[in-house]
């Protein structure tokens, strides 16, 4: 197909065409970010928790006035929803992956060192490794003499003594690698305040943190092994088979509101809930992003058919002389399609550099990694099948221009 | 004249209506986006105290040890039990309040109601006055009520409806916790949004069902909500208590200060307070005092999602294109209309005249789209509504909204129209009537 005519035809239609260039680039460069901020989301959604998901309850319960002993009110209770059938382990955590409310602490590699190394979360728990099916690639688990009350730790820290320090804690490989590369983690000591001394006796693969807003941090994890006493922001965890967790939950919550009826349980959950609610706004944010690129792809889809039905219906007569002078339909076919073509590639190279510097306006913003070239040719590929598919259906009107219409003065 | 263009716009609009149709989804679809977009802003980014705002302060002093410190760091964004407690007492401000959010356990008197928590404030005497929180029976507590420990609660009315069937319940007690109270007021709705004095607890979507004065709170050891932030060997809570221990930052503290004048003495004040607490051996630090009013607070913990203000810019990209979409489908349009155009001309009429009969025609395309736009932003509204986010509820549109969303179309269509009109009044008559 000549290009040179086509060329030549469209310098006379200057202002269409570059509003033409400018819709498709401004489309071109939403459809590109459009479809890296999709594709960005959508791998934070994928975000490995390290832990056997869809085994796994929450049940979360608080005393209407305090019971004498939370520590032993805590065993008592773990000791109940351990007996009830169908459930593979019991434990307690402070905070879940991807959980809501979250507990960090700064992490120091000495006790005097004037600005912490990194923050991390603190899993104050009990029986966390088997409830979470977490897998053990270092080091020991930890042992029931592992295990202090929290108010032991705090009484320690708060009159400086000390006492009860270093205490045994796993980590997860992430935090270890970060702390400790290259060198094996197991023995170190970390401190989290200049008293409170850790030494790591296991790695634990993967645990993700409660609040995992930052990808690169999200897998900083401890584990420490502390008795909590049974109050409302603690979370009882009961594992079990997928088919049983219903069952389960239920007897749990008669079980527990049996054992003491003056108390309220304020959440249950399965942990595939928790992870649906955490992603919740990534994944209506995915939804809007979809939403708004097909939307533009339509819109400028819509605007190629208009104009191209203009120069259709403006090049009549011209149609009718080419078609008399030889030219086939296809050749008419041909030229509107080639045309378009032309067109939006001039969009496409306009745009390309509109996507980079978008780009670099949202990195400004927003924590948003630079966009990957290999993106480019994604919205590339999207106009130009939008484009033949607009220009389709006008040109093949041209295309049934009859040769006739040359002779007729409109 | 007007009703000569219109009537020509109309017929004009009617003899192409595919390309008709087109410019108006382009410009409904472009504003109906960008109207969802902006309300959920607009909204989140709202002044909860309109008109009161500016006379409250956040105040924050620097207790932290000086290990670990850096030229520019913001002091902590709560404040210690005692500074709390000493800048209350203090009363250098025209109202100041120290709070924390916290749940508490609620034991009906009807045996036909389990017990239930609620989210609770525990808060001093001012809180009321200071926030503007409208009572619909009976009234806050007294300072004197403060001091003494008083077993006193205000309720809010949705509490009083699951309670007391709505009736007044001034004067009745309440078990809070296995603790008697008597309730001396019941506030009617009331819901700032964001939740501005406590935005540890969430920003939007939280809303406490009763307000118990501080010192009994912390007497009773009820459960408290929200982050603590600690230094030193600072822990969550010893000493009996379940409260974080001096060298945590837990607590909110407000002052309502009526004039710039009295907020620049204040500051002043608070400098004094941290110079005369590092004299003590208290404070470590020099003097690290910020005093932002309720908007800068709002602004410098930037309440509003960033995929909020994402999904505003991402709106406008889109009515960006709608409206270059527009542009060119009109200006194909009025070129189209070269032959009638200069007939017009030929026989007389002003270029101006032509001028206002095209944009006379986008006008009306505008006024449609902003039609179509509207009725798109209800449903965009509505499917935000049916969202779980804890600011879903809140997207509905305004009446100002409303304006601005007809202000917009129209204002877009005109601008799309205006310059293929411009082109299409500068036809060579003599050309286009030749040529034909």
């Amino acid at each position: 197909m000549d290009i040179l005519p086509i060329l030549a035809t469209l310098r006379r239609h200057k202002v269409i065409l570059w509003l033409l260039v400018l819709e498709i680039a401004l489309t071109c460069a939403i459809v590109c970010d459009g479809v890296f901020l999709v594709t960005q989301r959508l791998q934070r959604m994928d975000m490995p928790s390290g832990i056997a998901e869809h085994e796994l309850l929450q049940i979360q319960q608080a005393p209407i006035a305090p019971p004498p002993d939370r520590y032993a009110r805590a065993q008592e209770d773990l000791a109940i929803l351990r007996q009830i059938p169908g459930v593979l382990a019991v434990g307690m955590s402070n905070q879940l992956p991807f959980g809501g409310p979250s507990s960090n602490g700064n992490v120091m590699l000495s006790p005097t060192q004037p600005h912490p190394t990194l923050s991390a979360a603190e899993y104050f728990s009990e029986n966390l490794v088997p409830t979470f099916g977490l897998h053990l690639v270092a080091g020991r688990a930890l042992e029931s003499d592992d295990y202090i009350d929290a108010d032991t730790v705090l009484k320690s820290l708060a009159d400086g003594s000390g006492k009860g320090f270093p205490m045994p804690m796993l980590i997860s490989q992430a935090l270890a690698t970060r702390l400790w590369p290259q060198q094996s983690p197991l023995g170190k000591l970390l401190w989290l305040a200049p008293k409170a001394s850790f030494r790591v006796v296991g790695v634990v693969a993967t645990l993700a943190r409660a609040n995992a807003y930052n990808t690169a941090t999200a897998q900083y994890s401890m584990i420490i092994p502390v008795h909590m006493g049974a109050d409302k922001d603690q979370s009882y965890l009961v594992r079990t088979r997928p088919l049983d967790r219903q069952r389960v939950l239920a007897a749990a919550v008669t079980a527990l509101e049996h054992a003491d009826p003056a108390r309220v349980i304020s959440h249950t959950r399965t942990y595939d809930e928790i992870r649906s609610d955490y992603f919740q706004d990534d994944r209506a944010m995915a939804a809007i992003l979809v939403g708004v690129i097909a939307a533009v792809l339509l819109v400028t889809g819509m605007g190629i058919v208009g104009l191209a039905s203009f120069w259709v219906a403006q090049r009549r007569k011209q149609i009718g002389i080419r078609r008399a002078l030889g030219a086939t339909r296809t050749d008419i076919l041909r030229y509107f399609q080639t045309e378009n073509f032309l067109i939006v590639s001039f969009g496409i190279v306009a745009g390309m550099a509109l996507a980079y510097g978008l780009s670099l306006l949202l990195m400004a913003h927003y924590e948003i990694p630079r966009l990957p070239l290999s993106y480019l040719p994604v919205g590339a590929v999207a106009l130009w099948v939008i484009g033949q598919l607009a220009v389709l259906g006008p040109a093949m009107r041209a295309a049934a221009v009859p040769p006739v219409v040359a002779t007729r003065s409109v | 004249m007007l009703a000569y263009h219109f009537d020509i716009a109309l017929r004009s609009l009617k003899r192409n209506k595919v390309l008709t149709a087109l410019m108006v989804l382009s410009i409904a679809v472009g504003i109906g986006a960008c109207m969802t977009a902006l309300t959920v802003l607009h909204v989140l980014s709202g002044d909860p105290l309109p008109g009161k705002s500016a006379e409250l302060y956040y105040p924050q002093v620097d207790p932290q040890d000086a290990r670990g410190m850096m030229p520019g760091n913001l002091p902590p964004e709560q404040v210690t039990l005692i500074d709390g407690m000493n800048l209350l007492r203090a009363k250098r401000a025209d109202r100041q309040a120290l709070m924390k959010g916290g749940a508490v356990p609620i034991q009906p008197a009807s045996s036909t109601l389990d017990p239930f928590y609620v989210e609770a404030r525990y808060t001093t005497a001012d809180f009321f006055a200071m926030f503007d929180a409208p009572f619909l029976y009976g009234h806050g507590w007294t300072d004197a009520g403060d001091g003494a420990h008083a077993r006193d609660v205000v309720i809010t009315r949705k509490l009083d409806e699951k309670l007391f069937d709505g009736t007044d319940s001034v004067g009745r007690t309440l078990r809070i916790g296995g603790t008697t109270f008597r309730i001396t007021g019941v506030l009617d709705a009331w819901r700032p949004n964001p939740h501005f004095y406590d935005l540890t607890t969430g920003s939007y979507d939280y809303c406490e069902q009763v307000f118990v004065p501080l010192q009994t709170a912390l007497e009773l050891h009820f459960d408290y909500n929200g982050s603590n932030d600690c230094w030193a060997n600072g822990t969550g809570g010893v000493e009996g208590g379940p409260y974080p221990s001096a060298t945590c930052a837990w607590l909110q503290f407000w002052v309502e200060l009526d004039s710039p004048a009295k907020a620049a003495a204040y500051k002043q004040f608070l400098v004094h307070y941290s110079e005369e607490q590092r004299a003590l051996g208290r404070f470590e630090r020099a003097p690290n005092v910020r005093l932002p009013d309720l908007m800068q607070w709002l602004d410098h913990n930037g309440v509003v999602p960033s995929d909020v203000r994402l999904q505003a810019w991402l709106a406008f990209g889109f009515l960006l294109v709608c409206l270059v979409n527009t542009v060119g489908l009109m200006l194909a349009k009025f070129m189209r209309r070269a032959g009638e155009l200069s007939v017009r001309r030929a026989m007389g009429a002003a270029k101006r005249t032509l001028f206002a009969q095209l944009l006379t025609e986008s006008g009306l395309v505008g006024i449609a789209g902003g039609t179509g736009g509207l009725l798109l932003a209800l449903f965009g509204l509505w499917l935000v509504r049916r969202r779980p986010s804890d600011y879903a509820a809140l997207a509905h549109l305004d009446p100002a909204m409303l304006v601005v969303t007809f202000a917009l179309a129209l204002g877009a269509s005109l601008l799309a129209g205006m310059f293929p009109a411009l082109r299409a009044c500068n036809v060579a008559p003599a050309f286009h009537l030749k040529s034909n």
